[in-house]
């Protein structure tokens, strides 16, 4: 559903969505990442479960959340892309890390 | 001006009043509930959520014996509103915990519930005082600098917009009248007879329950009642959504059913100013980390203040108005945890037209200056 801009970018970096290797422009955000692999949804609601996209892209819906390089619920539109990052849907509500 | 006939008039559409005007509702009077609007200072929308009894009423066993008849009548409250409105108040009470930091406080603590036991008399009062090791056991994640807690089974919690939400549906769902943006103006009273004007409005009604919280100071002497109430500020942090891990409320601590962790709660003297403070809030941060390390992994993603409406001895104001009878007066600073009497027990009384005897300790009379013999 989402393509990048058709303005020739000078490089991307590869990132893996949910596992999977994905390129994205550099300096992008890693909600742009998560809209770019064609995932049906990024995130489950913790209350409902209800099947979320990232979708203001400005830090104020909270709609992005992803658990980014093993750090849960990060707002995934005001993180940028470096090479190798992990981003991972948001299943639910975090777990709290009770030892 | 119109003119409209009641049989009683609420004033404060918080949740004191709601309960109370759900109450009366409920015993067939035709009820209006005026509500000032949001430039009201709202105590009900910040509350914490506790339905709380251990940590209340020492030295006035009234106070302890109200509390602990309201966490009796919530579960039937609870379920009365469901059954009406489909509103789930997520209570819970599976018992609750103080969590003391240090030996000298758990001492303390232990003083503490051991008078409260004593002045429970007859009642009785179960608790416990569990040691760290124990303790540790039964919460998981519990810090090690915690020294021990005290456990009762009677605390629980609920949620507070969705009690508030409950009672109104409930309310006007029994007929009653909600009116908002309605601030009372000009009054009169005379015994059995009152009016006000609000909303552009003229009520008249034989009853008037004054419930509007900070707000009381100002109206209870025009109907012949005293009600020297003042904000306590409290502050609350609210964490992002977790997996539920706590089973039961603490003093400062719990977890909301949708898996939220609010963190409270301070007790400041900051007049009617409804600001946050870094200070407090760190301190908040750091006695709830003590508690549960595990929390400073965890997002704060909202945090707010309320004014706690206090009377000077932080215990609540019941009243009636000896000048002119039908009209009453509800203060407390725990609207969630004394919801279950005032819509079971309080609402009765005051549709029978008059507060029963062991509400008397609650008056406002008792900050009279006494008259030497």
């Amino acid at each position: 559903m989402f393509a990048t801009r058709p303005e020739i970018r000078p490089a991307t970096v590869e990132v893996l969505v949910d596992g999977q290797p994905c390129r994205v422009p550099e300096g992008a955000s890693a909600a742009a990442a998560l809209l770019l692999a064609g995932l049906p949804a990024s995130r489950e609601t913790p209350v409902s479960g209800a099947p979320r996209l990232p979708y203001c892209m400005m830090g104020v819906c909270f709609d992005c959340l992803a658990k980014i390089d093993g750090v849960a619920n990060r707002q995934a539109c005001m993180v940028t892309v470096r090479p190798g990052m992990r981003i991972a849907p948001q299943r639910g509500a975090r777990m709290a890390g009770v030892a | 001006m119109n003119s409209e006939n009641h049989d009683a008039l609420v004033v404060g559409g918080g949740l004191v009043g709601a309960a109370i005007a759900y109450g009366l509702q409920r015993q067939g009077l035709r009820t209006l509930l005026l509500d000032e609007g949001d430039v009201a200072f709202r105590a009900s929308r910040g509350n914490f959520g506790l339905v709380w009894v251990q940590s209340k009423g020492l030295g006035a066993p009234h106070y302890q014996r109200w509390t602990r008849g309201s966490a009796e009548e919530w579960p039937s409250l609870a379920a009365e509103l469901q059954e009406r409105t489909g509103i789930g108040t997520g209570l819970h009470q599976p018992g609750g915990v103080h969590i003391c930091l240090s030996g000298e406080e758990f001492e303390k603590r232990g003083d503490y519930m051991a008078r409260l036991q004593r002045e429970a008399g007859n009642l009785g009062m179960e608790y416990r005082m569990i040691p760290g090791a124990e303790a540790r056991d039964m919460l998981p994640g519990l810090g090690p600098k915690v020294a021990g807690v005290s456990w009762t089974p009677y605390d629980g919690h609920a949620s507070p917009l969705y009690l508030l939400r409950a009672l109104h549906t409930a309310f006007t769902g029994l007929g009653g009248r909600y009116q908002p943006n309605a601030r009372v103006e000009r009054s009169t009273a005379a015994p059995q007879d009152f009016s006000v004007e609000a909303g552009g409005i003229r009520h008249r009604a034989p009853r008037v329950v004054l419930a509007a919280g900070l707000g009381n100071a100002d109206l209870a002497p025009r109907f012949g009642l005293s009600a020297p109430v003042r904000p306590e500020r409290g502050q609350i942090l609210v964490t992002e959504r977790a997996r539920q891990v706590l089973p039961m409320p603490t003093t400062t601590i719990r977890q909301t059913e949708e898996g939220s962790l609010m963190l409270g709660d301070s007790k400041e003297d900051a007049g009617f100013d409804l600001g946050q403070n870094p200070e407090i809030m760190r301190q908040i941060a750091r006695r709830a980390v003590l508690s549960f390390p595990w929390i400073a992994e965890l997002n704060l993603v909202r945090a707010w203040s309320a004014l706690r409406v206090m009377a000077p001895d932080g215990l609540p104001i019941y009243d009636q108005s000896e000048r002119f009878p039908g009209a009453f007066t509800a203060n407390c600073h725990s609207g969630v945890t004394l919801a279950g009497t005032h819509a079971n027990r309080l609402a009765p009384m005051i549709a029978a037209g008059a507060l029963e005897p062991e509400m008397a300790p609650f008056t406002a009379r008792r900050f009279d200056v006494r008259h030497a013999a």
